[in-house]
């Protein structure tokens, strides 16, 4: 008994064949059941030990995602940190009324749903087109194309902390490249909300591309020779060879990324709207986003109604429309979809 | 191999052998090129700025060249840079800790989803994935983890709320998944129990999973300034990423101070980006060594979904 590990890390394959030998039926077929009768006993020796083994996880996520999301009734009452969370007085919708008759809330769903669309469609559209591009360099230099991959990968590791540093040394009024190359004097870059839709496109697709590159190369290199090798024999041109035979074996790829994407546009990446914004308040107007807004009212003004209908109002529209992204997807292709 | 076949098909031959440089091609290889320098030309910048004395900075501005070189700011840091390496040791705790646990209860939980036969296979499924769909948001976040479970300026802060990745438990489960189930079950015959099974069966067999799994869940630790955003107040248990940005917001307030900045000897531009640029060395090096593993983990879970 002492050796199982050893002897099966190393060599499952042949300790399959062995094994199988003596046991009818062969191991394909017997997965999954157990000894004749006794479920008794299947449940002390299989269930429960596997049981055990997740439970671990199982209490972590029922800590840190089960119960923020009974949290949600903060949204309904007058929070007072003193009296806990269900000591405060209902109040019922009277936060969202707040939230929405403010403005707020329609300024921040539209930038995070603008903002969101722009990153979306200007990441696939550079992603396909990079990947379509080193696809065709694939058969000669395969090492310059790698070597092109990786750099656009390596955005993807830094931190949006580091990010900001680098969007600074670009934009910053007194000493960023942009200013001191164009000869705009003191530009303040970060007073201008007008600019900031385009040069946040701009982050997010140095930041997203690579990774989105690496998955349509997948997809290209999973279509196989043989059909591109047809439509030469065809007398195919590349253009022609891309819009008939790659995109569209593509499409279902695409189409369940960019509804996942969808279904995940109420949800604003933190880090971009507010780190490399510096958090400036004078580019609120067009970079103020739900989780920014959530953030700054719960700390900055201590606004837990404000901050928790938000959040709420986030939550459940995030959640619909990630269900019916995946419902679409699933109608496509079950196989992409998450549940 | 196939271009030598197509080689022996004489009216194809011109076209499947060697692609020659044609204009085409070069075009394709000039555009790349050019967009790999400009995504690297952040990264110059800033290494470039931690090697410029600060007249050269405040008169010319950043380069993509270092303006007058000088190593004076990196001499600054290293005169005393206990910041430096307490930062550095809180990140790295957090990381090897983090990453040690959250893939052993992950894996765990991941190794009974796979397991056919496991009664609340199917249920425990639906509970990993409907955390994906839903969530609580921030704020009941943030009163549980201050009020009720007392972690403000605690390191827990900074490891528990991303030690089970919903995404990561379904994507080892398809690893699992894919193991020759005869190996279990021939374990089992020997009456190897679970968690026996487990450990000696199936992690030792799983190495690039956990090890691509792993790098993920590594960078999520190693990158995060958001967990300590939120609940770290004090500075000796910054982790690297948020020390760098109270130096950011630090130094733009000294140095939209004229009288602070003339009182600092410090070379505060470049010292930040000397900062910077040793604060991104570990994740380059990590990039340059381990991005197959990367590279390896999104294909698999692209195919998927």
């Amino acid at each position: 008994m002492t050796g199982i590990a050893r002897r099966m890390g190393a060599r499952p394959i042949h300790e399959e064949r062995d094994r199988d030998e003596d046991r009818p039926g062969g191991g394909g077929a017997a997965r999954g059941t157990s000894s004749p009768g006794a479920t008794g006993r299947r449940w002390r020796s299989h269930n429960l030990p596997l049981l055990l083994i997740a439970l671990p996880a199982l209490l972590a996520l029922l800590v840190f995602y089960y119960l923020p999301m009974l949290g949600i009734y903060i949204a309904f009452v007058d929070y007072r940190p003193a009296r806990g969370v269900f000591g405060s007085e209902w109040v019922g919708f009277e936060n969202f009324d707040f939230l929405f008759r403010s403005g707020d809330g329609w300024r921040i769903t539209f930038n995070t749903v603008v903002m969101n669309s722009l990153f979306i469609v200007a990441t696939l559209v550079t992603a396909l087109a990079i990947a379509l591009m080193l696809n065709e360099l694939r058969d000669r230099w395969k090492w310059l194309s790698r070597f092109y991959q990786s750099i656009l990968f390596l955005p993807y590791f830094f931190s949006y902390v580091i990010v900001s540093y680098f969007v600074m040394a670009f934009l910053d009024p007194d000493r960023g490249l942009v200013n001191h190359a164009f000869g705009l004097g003191q530009h303040n870059w970060y007073a201008e909300p007008g600019y900031w839709p385009i040069i946040l496109t701009v982050v997010s697709v140095w930041k997203g591309v690579g990774f989105w590159v690496i998955v349509y190369t997948a997809g290209i290199l999973a279509i196989g020779p043989e059909l591109l090798e047809a439509a030469q024999i065809d007398g195919a041109s590349k253009w022609r060879q891309i819009y008939h035979v790659i995109l569209p074996i593509l499409t279902p790829l695409i189409i369940v990324q960019l509804l996942l994407s969808i279904g995940n546009i109420f949800r604003a990446d933190f880090g971009l709207f507010y780190l490399v914004t510096n958090n400036s308040t004078l580019l609120y107007p067009s970079t103020d986003v739900i989780d920014t807004y959530i953030y700054r009212s719960m700390t900055k003004f201590g606004d837990i109604g404000m901050a928790s209908a938000a959040g709420a109002y986030q939550c459940v529209v995030g959640f619909v429309l990630v269900v019916l992204a995946n419902w679409l997807v699933r109608r496509r292709n079950p196989e992409n979809a998450l549940f | 191999m196939r271009r030598r076949l197509t080689v022996t098909l004489p009216d194809r031959a011109g076209r499947r052998q060697a692609p020659r440089l044609s204009a085409g091609r070069l075009a394709v290889h000039f555009g790349l090129l050019l967009c790999a320098l400009a995504f690297l030309a952040p990264l110059m910048l800033v290494v470039s700025a931690s090697f410029s004395s600060e007249k050269g900075i405040s008169e010319h501005g950043y380069g993509l060249l270092p303006r007058e070189f000088t190593t004076r700011a990196y001499e600054y840091v290293m005169k005393d840079p206990s910041q430096l390496v307490q930062a550095y040791g809180v990140s790295i705790l957090v990381t090897v800790v983090g990453t040690a646990a959250s893939m052993l209860i992950m894996s765990m939980l991941a190794y009974a989803l796979a397991r056919e036969g496991f009664f609340a296979r199917r249920a425990l499924s639906f509970y990993v994935v409907f955390t994906m769909l839903f969530s609580g948001g921030l704020v009941p976040m943030y009163i549980l983890m201050t009020r009720y479970l007392h972690l403000r300026d605690s390191l827990l802060a900074l490891i528990l709320p991303y030690i089970v990745v919903p995404w990561s438990v379904l994507l080892l489960r398809t690893y699992f998944r894919a193991l020759p189930s005869s190996v279990i079950d021939a374990a089992r015959m020997d009456g190897a129990g679970e968690l026996r099974i487990f450990a000696q069966v199936v992690v030792p067999m799983s190495g690039p999973a956990l090890a691509t799994i792993g790098m993920f869940t590594m960078l999520t630790y190693w990158n995060d300034w958001w967990q300590g955003l939120l609940y770290i107040n004090d500075d000796s248990l910054n982790p690297v990423q948020l020390w760098l940005y109270r130096i950011i917001t630090n130094v733009e307030a000294i140095s939209s101070n004229p009288a602070l900045a003339q009182a600092t000897s410090a070379p505060i531009q470049s010292l930040r980006m000397a900062v910077a640029v040793l604060a991104i060395t570990p994740i380059i090096g990590a990039f340059v060594f381990l991005q197959r593993y990367f590279v390896r983990g999104i294909t698999v879970g692209s195919v998927r979904g």
